[in-house]
């Protein structure tokens, strides 16, 4: 397990592995967020956290159809699925490092974009909670998505469309959270939730994307 | 402990295509599958290394002890060929792959991305990947494709050592690599599978 988590990471880091495009891709979005609804600082303090929160759901999803595709591809997947590994610990390991390599660096620049939405100093530590509470489980209901359309040639775009709706609940939450922090209301239920969405799919989610891959595979 | 297929059916796709396959596989032996393109070798290896389902029948003795190499060698081009190596040996819980690297004439090779191989030189990477599982049983698709002369006498030379030790070698190939091998034609099986129903895989 520890190996395959290093292996995604070297491989994330080296070249062509794709580490720093979503990262820019969210600082690009909220970049020209400005640009389409005007600079106006009233008006962007006020739609700071969702648009923070849509850029970072969208940004995980850029990188999503290269989770399990390139290990179906050349072949390792298969050997994957003979080695001791089970495939829930292969699929559960792989969200993982793609939750370091994607989600977690979206967390830590989101306070710096906050800045340029003008987002509100209450806005930002519960901003930074509700990401590092909410982006796991974008990662772990990506890959459940990715095992549902390995094997398809551009199945990239299906990825997208069968990911984007279970997304729903964890955006929800998680700019609601934000959204109430940076007004300065209590922001303790919405967390309470996303926190609860975020358990139930990182302790469910392994179960169904490995029966998925196990069809998959065939 | 042998590797015992019982009265196997396989199919792809929904489709059976083979039905009645019986062997039986003893330490320090070895089977070669032979049959034309489409009999379905591929897919009685694949069945047989868990990849897929049977359709009927039972393979006994293959718990967590089949290595499984096939066309595509599962290699990561940005990965050097030490670290592809390692990585394979450590999800088998292994340390060792000098004998390996060895085996199949990497040593100069060690250093260099996979990427930057050519295709002979990755299937002895591939190859080699059979030996630090430490797996008794090779399940074998095809394995001395784009190698050269010497690379299949080496390849043939490291299934002997691995038949010396206990280990089992299952493979489907068309050339002859001089290891002394029982023969199993599949176009044998095929008829009995022509009389298979079709099936739904997916709720097996």
């Amino acid at each position: 397990m520890r190996a395959l988590f290093f292996r995604d990471l070297r491989l994330a880091l080296r070249a062509g592995g794709g580490f720093g495009l979503g990262l820019a891709f969210f600082l690009i979005v909220v970049v020209l967020v400005p640009f389409s609804v005007g600079a106006e600082a009233a008006l962007l303090s006020r739609i700071a956290p969702g648009v923070l929160w849509l850029g970072a759901l969208l940004a995980c999803l850029l990188s999503l159809d290269r989770l399990l595709a390139v290990d179906w591809e050349d072949g390792a997947l298969d050997l994957l699925a003979t080695s001791p590994l089970p495939l829930e610990g292969i699929v559960a390991v792989k969200a993982a490092a793609h939750w370091v390599t994607t989600g977690l660096p979206l967390v830590v620049v989101a306070p710096v974009l906050g800045v340029l939405l003008n987002l509100p100093v209450s806005g930002y530590a519960v901003l930074v909670l509700s990401l590092a509470l909410g982006t796991p489980a974008l990662s772990m209901i990506g890959a459940f998505g990715a095992a549902l359309t390995v094997g398809i040639k551009r199945g990239g775009l299906l990825l997208s469309l069968l990911v984007l709706p279970l997304y729903v609940p964890t955006l929800i939450f998680g700019a609601e959270a934000a959204r109430r922090a940076a007004d300065g209301l209590d922001a303790g239920t919405p967390l309470m939730l996303l926190a609860g969405v975020s358990g139930a799919v990182l302790a469910c989610m392994p179960f169904a994307a490995g029966a998925v891959l196990r069809v998959n595979l065939r | 402990m042998d590797l015992t297929v019982t009265d196997l059916a396989v199919g792809r796709g929904g489709v059976p295509l083979l039905a009645g396959v019986s062997f039986v596989l003893s330490p320090g032996r070895a089977l070669v599958l032979r049959g034309p393109n489409g009999s379905g070798k591929t897919t009685l290896l694949r069945t047989i290394a868990g990849l897929q389902p049977a359709l009927a029948g039972q393979i006994a003795g293959t718990d967590e002890r089949i290595a499984y190499a096939a066309h595509a060698d599962g290699l990561k081009a940005a990965l050097t060929v030490a670290e592809n190596l390692a990585f394979w040996a450590a999800v088998f819980g292994q340390t060792e792959t000098r004998a390996a690297v060895a085996a199949f004439d990497l040593e100069g090779l060690v250093g260099r991305r996979a990427g930057a191989l050519s295709a002979g030189q990755k299937r002895r990477l591939g190859l080699a990947r059979l030996m630090v599982t430490g797996r008794p049983i090779w399940v074998l698709d095809e394995p001395t494709v784009s190698l050269d002369t010497a690379s299949v006498a080496r390849f043939a030379d490291a299934v002997r050592a691995h038949l010396a030790g206990g280990g089992m070698a299952l493979m489907a190939t068309h050339i002859d690599l001089g290891i002394e091998a029982e023969v199993l034609d599949v176009a044998g099986f095929q008829a009995q599978a022509a009389a298979l129903e079709q099936v739904d895989e997916a709720f097996l």
